[in-house]
């Protein structure tokens, strides 16, 4: 049983026991099964036109969430349920209502994008009741469309809000019990090993089989997401092997909330951490809310845009000015550190061979202290940042400074504190005219590279001018633009 | 036209013109069921293709070495230009300027050099990248200023536009200004990237299923590099998953290589690139720099105007020739210019071969004329309203009607759309209030802007302006449609369908839409230059008058009635005072051996246009429009929000309100793109790095206009005998966004009181937005 990705395609069974550690679902759905509903726009989980739903039982629960099918290995799917668009129509041809008011608020032109923003609408209309515009444009962050200028699209999405048949009429709400006792049928009760050529995917059984595998294979390619190495497949057609899946071990899946801080599994998604952390840390709810796509938030991980160690990531500068602490494991054991620690050098991370990140703690800012971080992009959503800049600031009650923690991404060959900054603004008093001395010392802290995304003049002044945004802001008179006004 | 055919029965028909029909696909849309060209199931033994791109923006090649390539376990054939049986190149204009495949010289970074054919697509990518190919590289330049320094040479022959005494009155002009705007290009960004699938027949014909805007062309261009006749050549396309432009000529080399390699190898052969690889080998938008100069009065009134617009046209010439036409034809935007001279600068560089796109150099005509109004308002200190209102067009009778190619403006109405939205807008007392708020504000300003759209509809060349369609009707009453036009999502099938069961007075699912082939209809123009329903749609009216003189002269004989007492009500038909079911009366006319089958044929009237003399009638008619803007920026950062617009456009009676709208918003939506955050973006190797969505960001859901109000200008009528009395829709509101950018730039003009024009280029983005702002503290 332990030779084979299994999982459940609309309706049927899959057991897939030749399959590369890199072949993605899309290609297997579109060559393997010419299921074409679902379309190849971009093979970068960037335009949504192959969106589809993974259902997944956690405690016992099944969930359904929009993922890209392109950057999706199918290794990643074992006791999951993929559900494309040919699944929603009815038998007879009757359209499921997400589709019904696509047609009806002419929704689609050239129609190739539609498929997938069916399913993201889908996976909105499964999982709230009433959404507001806020929540529908969230949830087509992930989801490009040239032709209609999305007016038709998020009617419809508010139109279909309002039809709720009863639950024998949508195809997922029928099948769920079903689903679930074959869902948990096909759970595996050991690690998965499969050799197609020289290729290999591995998918162990837990935490500690992960550990053994990484300890026998140091160089094992650790894929959480998949939603940064799917495009070293896709588009650098980069051959990996072998590559050990890691999204489905509830043990790295899980929130832990303590009196000071928060616990976030290397495996939980940025949708599965956004909930808590809103409510506890706002800003950072805020900032995830503008991390790429739904469907990337979907399967993207915290843990992995850690241990990824990009430049421009976006969870490590808050979390490092947040003061979060990394906790590795191998077969060892565990490893902490200051997060910052981490990041060594462009490319570079303090993680030994055998070692993989396990989970981050999140210490709470303190009742008196203030945070913010900020992301400047080019486009407002779904972008990769130009410049991101994250406050922890500590004033005591004569409003002087006595602690600033500030963390930059975009700005150097990692994510960076501006320790400079910090020094002198610590024991000033924290006024408008302390800021402005501050300007100054960035140039020591950050050498800021011009390329596509911003020029080095354009990410040094930003830099600078987040300082005073964050001042503005602490004082009570917002400096920045909110298209809504309402925090989720 | 005979406006009375079109008038509403008494019992409706349903799908009848004017009717806010949805699209015809819309259902097969939303089930994922409607055929793209990589959805068709593909024939057994299907070979996928794969281009081999340059790595260096200008070289001589020295040697192709595809030894590696060749022996990539699953590869059948790697072939060069060399390979090509026919002549190696796909320029569309005839000018072979643009081989399929670079022999001896590259001239972009991704110029396509040989392709590879595997039995899968996986692995003609994997081997295309074995390639070693051995260069020796030469100077080269990616933009204008790199152009103009090297003293590059023009892709094609320039135009120039002439009218009045500039030379002598521009130095009689009370104030004189001069300027200069660059102006982004911008990617297609089709959601279906390119594809062709060619399948070999018997002797020498091949059928090509290519997404395509121009069967016709790649039907020409097939039979080129194969140096076959068309007649052997078969184009089909049923739909576009998005062309926008970048489907006219760019599809040519797919859809070659793909012939050349079927034909070769006896198999049916794909070519389907990666969407990086689609949007480094294709044409794009061309960027312009706009030098201008403008006399004025101190009421802001226009004396004269001379400009030059220089653009970068990529290695060859492609369209780049009427693009930069077109530019001119619109630097006028909406406003008369008693004494001008305009002249284009088509120049070359070592880029992508830039092409059509949306407004086809129009809207970058139109922003260089919106500029020069706004740099008259702020050396004014004048709202720029005011100035464009000033310097309208006039009526006929007027003065003020001669445009800089001589064509006289006489169906004018673009003072009563904009007065319209002035109030409806509310604009004056949105304009105070944000003048007001931005006097309060210290880091968040916000902009208002009403600018104008005036479009020419016809080809500026004039033979394009043809069209053709084959129309059946069988024994059973349904009715088969077939025309030139591609369907690309804009709703052409849905309209033409309308036409066709409007003139029968038949229930439109009674006709069935069917794929454009070259072999029913030939030697068809592109669907382009917004033309699609103005000419395809006449041509199945044509179609359709034919077959029904036959079934009245028919029925006239048969049941001895006058030919005026044949009507054709809704779904029957009235003879005498007999009324006789569609169907059935189609079966007595075959009986009667009635031919029901006519290829239809329309050429747009009146137009004719001499390039060298710059003078002539280029265009049959003008479609308008007009926007209103709102924005907030943030002077700290950079970033803004388009809070609100509002749009009256004229589609003279429309075809399909539904439809027209969708297209209005859409392009509205794609202008802003190209406007704000769309940005190409080169290195010093010449390589485009914003090549996929991850790097190049066109708008989002949350990038449109948070309040969002769009109408029809529904009291409009086209004044020339339109199918419908409608007017063309696909490319005038695109010109729309202009409002976005100027809004902006009000923004802008805000830190130092409204006393400098910001001359904010595009595309916008919020670090030009920030630099203009620091560029405004300096002055």
């Amino acid at each position: 049983m332990n030779d084979s990705i299994r999982f459940i395609l609309n309706g049927e069974d899959i057991a897939l026991t030749d399959v590369g550690p890199t072949e993605t679902l899309l290609d297997f759905l579109r060559l393997k099964r010419r299921l074409t509903g679902t379309k190849e726009g971009c093979a970068e989980g960037d335009c949504g036109a192959c969106t589809v739903l993974v259902g997944r039982l956690a405690d016992g629960k099944l969930a359904y969430e929009s993922v890209n099918a392109c950057i999706r290995f199918l290794g990643s799917l074992h006791a999951t349920h993929v559900v494309t668009v040919e699944h929603l129509a009815g038998r007879d041809g009757a359209l499921h209502p997400v589709q019904q008011a696509l047609v009806d608020c002419h929704g689609s032109q050239c129609g190739f994008c539609t498929p997938g923003f069916v399913m993201s609408l889908y996976g909105l209309w499964l999982t709230k009741e009433k959404p507001g515009r806020r929540e529908i444009e969230k949830a087509l962050q992930g989801n490009l469309c040239r032709c209609t200028g999305y007016e038709p699209i998020v009617k419809a999405a508010e139109q279909v809000s309002l039809m709720r048949p009863s639950a024998l009429f949508d195809p997922l709400e029928r099948t769920r019990s079903e689903i679930i006792a074959r869902l948990w049928a096909m759970q595996a009760s050991g690690t998965i090993r499969i050799a197609k050529g020289e290729d290999r995917l591995i998918v162990p059984a837990s935490v500690q089989a992960l550990a053994e595998v990484l300890s026998q294979e140091p160089d094992a390619i650790v894929i959480a997401g998949s939603t940064d190495v799917g495009l070293w497949v896709t588009k650098q057609m980069r051959r990996l092997s072998p590559v050990v899946f890691i999204n489905h071990l509830s043990e790295l899946q899980s929130v832990t909330e303590s009196e000071d801080g928060i616990t976030i599994g290397a495996g939980v998604s940025y949708t599965g951490a956004f909930a808590a952390i809103s409510k506890k840390i706002p800003a950072l709810g805020r900032l995830i809310d503008r991390i790429a796509g739904e469907q990337v938030r979907n399967m993207g991980t915290i843990g992995g845009n850690i241990a990824n160690g990009s430049p421009i990531g976006d969870s490590p500068p808050p979390l490092i000015a947040l003061g979060a602490t990394l906790t590795l494991r191998s077969l060892e054991g565990q490893r902490k550190m200051p997060l910052e620690d981490f990041f060594i050098a462009y490319g570079k991370q303090d993680r030994r061979p055998g070692e993989f990140v396990e989970s981050v703690f999140v210490p709470y800012p303190k009742a008196t202290s203030r945070f913010a971080a900020y992301k400047i992009t080019k486009r407002r959503d779904e972008d990769i940042t130009a410049v991101l800049g994250a406050f922890l600031l500590t004033l005591d009650d004569a409003e002087i400074v006595t602690d600033i923690r500030i963390a930059y991404g975009g700005m150097a060959a990692t994510p960076k504190r501006a320790r400079t900054v910090e020094a002198e603004l610590i024991g000033r008093p924290w006024t408008e005219a302390t800021i402005q001395a501050a300007r100054p010392a960035f140039d020591a802290d950050f050498q800021p590279l011009t390329d596509w995304r911003a020029t080095a003049e354009y990410r040094q002044l930003t830099a600078k001018n987040l300082l005073t945004r964050f001042y503005l802001e602490t004082v009570g008179a917002p400096a920045e633009l909110k298209r809504f006004e309402e925090v989720a | 036209m005979d406006k009375s055919t079109f008038e509403d029965p008494k019992v409706v028909i349903s799908g009848p013109m004017h009717g806010s029909l949805r699209h015809d696909s819309a259902h097969k849309h939303v089930t994922g069921t409607a055929d793209y060209i990589d959805d068709i199931p593909e024939p057994s033994g299907l070979l996928h293709g794969a281009l081999g791109l340059s790595d260096r923006a200008h070289a001589e090649i020295l040697s192709i070495d595809l030894s590696a390539v060749a022996a990539y376990p699953g590869v059948v054939w790697a072939f060069t230009g060399k390979d090509v049986p026919g002549v190696n190149d796909t320029s569309s204009n005839g000018s072979h300027d643009e081989p399929l495949l670079a022999e001896t010289l590259v001239q972009f970074h991704g110029q396509p050099i040989f392709a590879v054919i595997a039995e899968t697509r996986d692995v003609a990518r994997r081997a295309a990248r074995l390639a070693k190919i051995d260069y020796r590289d030469l100077p080269h330049w990616h933009d204008i200023d790199g152009a103009l320094v090297n003293g590059s040479s023009l892709v094609t022959t320039p135009m120039t536009l002439q009218r009045g005494e500039p030379e002598t009155e521009m130095p009689n002009a009370a104030m004189r200004l001069k300027g200069r705007m660059r102006i982004g290009g911008q990617e297609h960004f089709y959601l279906e990237g390119h594809i062709a699938v060619a399948i070999p027949g018997e002797d020498d014909e091949v059928t090509v299923w290519s997404s395509t805007q121009h069967p016709s062309e790649i039907q020409h261009i097939v039979g080129h590099v194969l140096d076959i006749p068309s007649n052997a050549v078969t184009v089909n396309v049923r739909r576009m998953g998005g062309g926008f432009g970048g489907k006219e000529t760019q599809g040519n080399q797919f859809a070659a290589l793909a012939a050349i390699a079927a034909k070769k190898l006896g198999r049916a052969v794909k070519f389907r690139p990666d969407r990086d690889e689609d949007m480094i080998a294709t044409g794009k938008r061309h960027d312009f720099l706009v030098d201008y100069e403008v006399g004025f009065d101190a009421e802001g009134r226009i004396h004269a105007v001379d400009a030059t617009y220089a653009a970068r046209c990529g290695f060859s010439s492609d369209l780049s020739g009427p693009v930069t036409d077109r530019a001119l034809f619109h630097a006028d935007s909406s406003y008369f210019y008693p004494h001008v001279h305009l002249q284009s600068k088509p120049l070359k560089t070592h880029t992508v071969s830039n092409t059509a796109f949306r407004g086809f150099g129009g809207p970058q005509g139109m922003l260089g004329a919106e500029r020069i109004i706004e740099e008259i308002a702020y050396a004014l200190g004048k709202d720029p309203l005011d100035i464009r209102k000033l310097n309208f067009y006039g009526q006929p009778g007027s003065g003020r009607t001669l445009t800089p190619y001589h064509q006289e403006v006489e169906d004018n109405i673009i003072a009563r759309i904009v007065e319209d939205l002035e109030e409806t807008a509310d604009y004056r007392a949105r304009r105070n209030a944000i003048i007001a708020f931005n006097r309060d504000s210290r880091y968040i300003r916000k902009g208002i802007a009403l600018t104008p759209v005036k479009f020419g509809i016809s080809f500026t060349m004039t033979a394009f302006n043809q069209a053709g369609a084959l129309v059946h009707i069988y024994q059973d009453g349904s009715i088969h449609l077939n025309h030139g036009g591609t369907e690309m999502g804009q709703g052409l099938y849905t309209k033409v369908a309308q036409v066709l069961a409007d003139s029968f007075q038949v229930d439109i699912d009674r006709v069935k839409i069917t794929a454009t082939t070259t072999a029913k209809v030939p030697n068809t123009s592109a669907t382009a230059a917004s033309s699609g329903s103005d000419l395809n749609g006449m041509a199945a009216f044509d179609a359709a008058r034919q077959i029904k003189e036959r079934m009245v002269a028919f029925a006239a004989e048969k049941w001895e009635v006058a030919p005026p007492d044949v009507v054709f009500l809704p779904n029957r038909v009235r003879v005498g005072d007999m009324e006789i079911p569609f169907p059935d009366f189609i079966k007595q006319a075959y009986l009667a051996r009635v031919q029901l089958s006519a290829a239809g044929f329309y050429k747009t009237p009146k137009i004719h246009w001499d390039r060298k003399a710059g003078r002539g009638t280029p265009f049959y008619y003008f479609a308008y429009g007009a926007a209103c803007s709102e924005v907030s920026i943030d002077t700290l950062t950079g970033e803004y929000l388009i809070d609100r617009t509002d749009i009256l456009h004229d589609v003279g009676r429309s075809l399909n309100p539904a439809i027209d709208l969708g297209q209005i918003e859409g392009a509205f939506v794609q202008g802003l793109g190209w406007l704000t955050t769309e940005e190409l973006w080169w290195d010093d190797k010449g390589r485009l790095r914003t090549h996929a969505p991850s790097t190049y960001k066109i708008p989002l859901a949350s990038d449109r206009p948070k309040i969002f109000n769009v109408r029809l200008a529904e009291w409009s009528e086209n004044s020339e005998a339109t199918i419908g009395r409608s007017k063309a829709v696909g490319e005038p509101p695109f010109m729309l966004a202009i409002s976005v950018l100027e809004a902006l730039s009000m923004a802008v003009a805000s830190v130092k009181d409204y006393k400098v024009c910001p001359r904010l280029d595009a595309p916008a983005t919020p670090e030009r937005v920030l630099m203009a702002v620091e560029r405004m503290k300096r002055v």
